[in-house]
């Protein structure tokens, strides 16, 4: 099977009523387009795979699958019918239920009252009947084997338990066609397995499963046919054992536009080391070792999940770790300490500039200098005329579109309030730069520039750390380490292929299956 | 590499999910509404030990009334905690529902021009409950309408609130009230003072709606996962309203019986009281963040509390101490309920 767009339904064997067929499905957020004319189509009794990458419009697909949000243009039907109007929620549950990763459960009330929430049984008097509703929870849950007292609140279950309850509700409103969030994310390998052995027992009892996953070895293990989205488009169905690996991750990542990659020097081989962690352990319990050199830029790469951003949190202090040192240029760094860190001369993009990397509602001078107050005042006493200096050369240096540095950072654009953020870490003149999904939600432009600011600083002697899933960011560096799971599975140097770096990042192989 | 291919591919025969908490953890949740018991009983103790007055007849109901008007407002605080809110205009309820019934109804040639005497008697009762009634539904509008933080808008209609009384009052206490607005504050039924069983009744309804019905049920979904609630089927916000309409008509209600009982209206009335009734609902076990909490939890809040206010009156303890002792009082049965409860209240 080829990576080549293939129409939704194509190769499809007439056999097997679709339980779910959506057709032609645009929508857009905004000025996203979150899919386009894509569509799916899922038969009776099988368990269908849906993947893509991040942002290939899955959620979008699933939110509209399950009437929570309206199409823009597009149909969807059930058991060849169309789909109820938006607004009929029960007429929805009986047809279609998922699994979020996000709990729909109620922490604070019993698991019996969530699974009959606002459908409690009722006496004659209509008042609830609370020994009555517990049975029918009980039976409900033993109907579908599942073995947790209805009595506890919901949050004491675990989260397997919870995703089993979770189905057996949605089983109980006469839905069998269910979708699974990435049901496997939080699950530790027995947890796992046990979900795929009830999965396989309620198919075998006529329930439909779209199962969503970034594992893409789940899917070869559970799956029958697999859909694959990229950039807003359906690019391919087929049937699972028809699909080599190979052939899944490239439909998976596709032609990427290819960013100018940054020339790469040999590193001086006298080049001191500057960033030295050792055995450092995240309270989420990732484990990460790393020894880089002035000048060297390391990539660490993985999916949500894999405890990258964990780990660089730690680094740089935002997360105090539960064991293990970090030092800058021989220098330990207090565990958890922002300040220390900074003072060491450590820069850091954050994962998320609207929560950790700007105030939105101060100008671009305010922001880019906030980590050196030293720098652009005396005695306690800022300086705006040197802050705005200051701000001008970052303006000029990164090519922030606005008029001036008095300009608010809510004003701009996604990329240039990413370039302010950039700013600001480069501020200090940090001797290591951490960067979390630096390119995260900017334009092709705004990524050139960001990117080329790597090579820049390093240059002249800065290590930097690139942590981040996207290949584009991930080719500047001269090496790569791969992290699945909370550990490091692998280093890959500079000239490796997408497909290998998308594989091990999805956990699988290419050349050991 | 192939490390990590094992983690899905070896299947290691796995027990079925137990049960986590096991049953003894269970018997507590459920006692939690409970918890509060021991220490009424200990109290009841060293109260009758300090005064053997405490344990008479004449002093609980004593006790009870002087905690009936609080306590309604603890319930009505309550309903409004559980879905996740919080309502503090209460307190300005409280005092401007009797204070717009006696302004409309005090005739001012009695009261030195206080009141304009524009409706008959019979009105005091339905004014009441109107002011009530319309107070929640014009934070219902800002609340849940509009969007606005609960917090802040219940901040600036208690200041709002306060000072339409006070104007209206002139800053001046209403009296010459009507038979029917002193009627239910100081009459007696079966030798019980009617504020007790307005009171207890009300509470009994509340544990009943809370607890057995499915609006009841609603108000602990919405406050326990709101966006789960609404794809439960829920309407969450017409819940919300009546929830906070509610909750003000019970504060005007209380307002009554307090007006009633000392046959005025101050316009200070209720000034200062949200405090109690928040320490007295959180002491109840009602979680500040929502979705936790019971009916009779936060009735023995409120009565452990006046309970302990009575026991140091009894001691001969100078009213000069009484404010610092009611703050040792709610801390002290906070960290109370934090072992018993074993999790930290919030």
């Amino acid at each position: 099977m080829s990576a080549a767009p293939h129409r939704p339904g194509d190769g499809l064997a007439d056999d097997g009523q679709p339980v779910v067929e959506a057709v032609n499905i645009t929508k857009r957020f905004g000025s996203t387009l979150a899919l386009s004319e894509a569509g799916i189509l899922v038969r009776r009794g099988e368990t269908h795979a849906l993947v893509g990458r991040n942002g290939a419009g899955k959620s979008t697909l699933v939110s509209i699958l399950t009437g929570l949000q309206a199409a823009d243009a597009g149909a969807v039907a059930f058991d060849g019918r169309p789909a109820p109007p938006l607004g009929d929620r029960d007429a929805w549950r009986q047809r279609v239920a998922c699994v979020y990763q996000k709990s729909t459960i109620i922490p604070t009330l019993t698991v019996a009252e969530n699974l009959f929430l606002n459908r409690h049984a009722r006496g004659r008097s209509g008042l609830i009947r609370w020994s009555s509703l517990r049975r029918e929870a009980e039976q409900l849950l033993a109907t579908w084997s599942v073995d947790v007292d209805v009595r506890q609140p919901a949050s004491t279950l675990s989260v397997e338990q919870r995703q089993f309850v979770e189905i057996a509700r949605a089983l109980s409103f006469g839905a069998r066609f269910i979708i699974l969030d990435e049901p496997t994310a939080q699950l530790d390998a027995a947890g796992i397995n046990r979900l795929f052995t009830r999965i396989r027992d309620l198919r075998a009892h006529g329930v439909t499963f779209l199962f969503i996953s970034h594992h893409l070895q789940e899917i070869y293990e559970l799956c029958d046919r697999v859909t694959v989205f990229r950039d807003a488009r359906h690019v391919v169905t087929a049937d699972v054992a028809e699909l080599s690996k190979q052939a899944l991750v490239a439909a998976m990542t596709g032609e990427d536009v290819t960013m100018p990659e940054a020339d790469h020097r040999p590193l001086p081989s006298d080049a001191p080391v500057l960033l030295s962690v050792r055995d450092l352990v995240t309270s989420s319990g990732a484990e990460f070792s790393l020894e880089a050199r002035a000048g060297e830029v390391v990539g660490i790469a993985g999916g949500g999940g894999s405890g990258k951003v964990e780990v660089a949190e730690a680094i740089v202090g935002l997360a105090r770790p539960a064991g293990g040192t970090v030092a800058v240029g021989g220098r330990a760094l207090r565990p958890g300490s922002v300040p220390d860190a900074i003072d060491a001369g450590v820069g850091l993009v954050p994962q998320d500039r609207h929560r950790e990397g700007l105030v939105a509602s101060m100008s671009i001078a305010e922001n880019v200098t906030m980590t050196v107050p030293h720098r652009v005042g005396r005695y306690g006493l800022i300086s705006s005329a040197r802050r705005d200096a200051l701000a001008r050369d970052t303006i000029a240096d990164l090519a922030i579109k606005a008029s001036g540095p008095h300009v608010p950072a809510s004003d701009l654009s996604g990329g240039n309030q990413q370039k302010v953020v950039m700013g600001r870490a480069l501020a200090s003149d940090p001797r290591v730069l951490v960067l979390i999904t630096p390119t995260a939600g900017v334009d092709v432009r705004s990524k050139q520039t960001l990117l080329g600011v790597v090579e820049d600083v390093r240059s002249r002697g800065t290590t930097v750390l690139v942590v981040s899933d996207e290949l584009d960011d991930l080719r500047i560096c001269d090496r790569v380490l791969v992290m699945f799971q909370g550990r490091v599975v692998g280093e890959m140097a500079h000239g490796w292929s997408d497909n290998d770096l998308v594989a091990a990042m999805e956990g699988v192989d290419l050349h050991h299956v | 590499m192939s490390d990590t291919l094992s983690t899905t591919k070896k299947p290691s025969p796995a027990p079925p999910p137990s049960a986590a908490p096991s049953s003894r953890s269970l018997a507590i949740a459920r006692l939690r509404d409970l918890a509060l018991v021991p220490a009424i009983i200990a109290v009841a103790i060293v109260g009758s030990i300090v005064n053997p007055v405490f344990l008479s007849s004449d002093n609980i109901i004593n006790v009870l009334q002087s905690m009936s008007e609080i306590a309604i407002l603890v319930l009505a605080q309550t309903i409004v905690l559980i879905t996740g809110k919080m309502d503090l205009s209460l307190e300005s309820t409280f005092g401007l529902a009797p204070g717009i019934a006696a302004w409309l109804i005090v005739d001012p040639a009695l009261t030195r021009g206080l009141g304009l005497g524009v409706l008959p008697d019979g009105w005091a009762i339905p004014v009441v409950l109107l002011v009530g009634a319309l107070v929640g539904a014009f934070n219902g509008l800002l609340i849940v309408r509009f969007g606005l933080n609960g917090f802040i808008v219940t901040l600036g209609m208690l200041i709002i609130l306060r000072g339409l009384l006070t104007g209206i009052s002139g800053g001046q206490t209403f009296f010459a009230l009507p038979e029917s607005m002193t009627y239910l504050g100081s009459a007696s039924w079966f030798g019980v003072p009617a504020s007790i069983w307005v009171s207890l009744l009300l509470f009994a309804a509340g544990v009943v709606v809370l607890g057995h019905t499915r609006a009841g049920r609603a108000l602990y979904a919405i406050g326990g996962n709101e966006d789960a609630a609404r794809a439960a089927g829920i309407r969450t916000d017409r819940v919300l309203w009546i929830a906070l309409i509610v909750a003000s008509v019970l504060a005007a209600l209380a307002g009554l019986l307090i007006s009633g009982r000392l046959a005025a209206v101050p316009s200070a009335q209720g000034s200062g009281a949200i405090f109690q009734v928040f320490a007295a609902a959180v002491i109840g076990g009602v979680s500040l963040n929502g979705g936790r909490g019971s009916v009779f939890g936060a009735f023995t809040g409120v009565l452990l509390l006046f309970m302990i206010i009575n026991v140091l009156t009894l001691a001969g303890v100078p009213a000069q101490w009484t404010n610092f002792l009611n703050g040792a009082v709610i801390l002290v049965a906070l960290v109370v309920s934090r072992i018993t409860g074993g999790k930290a209240q919030t």
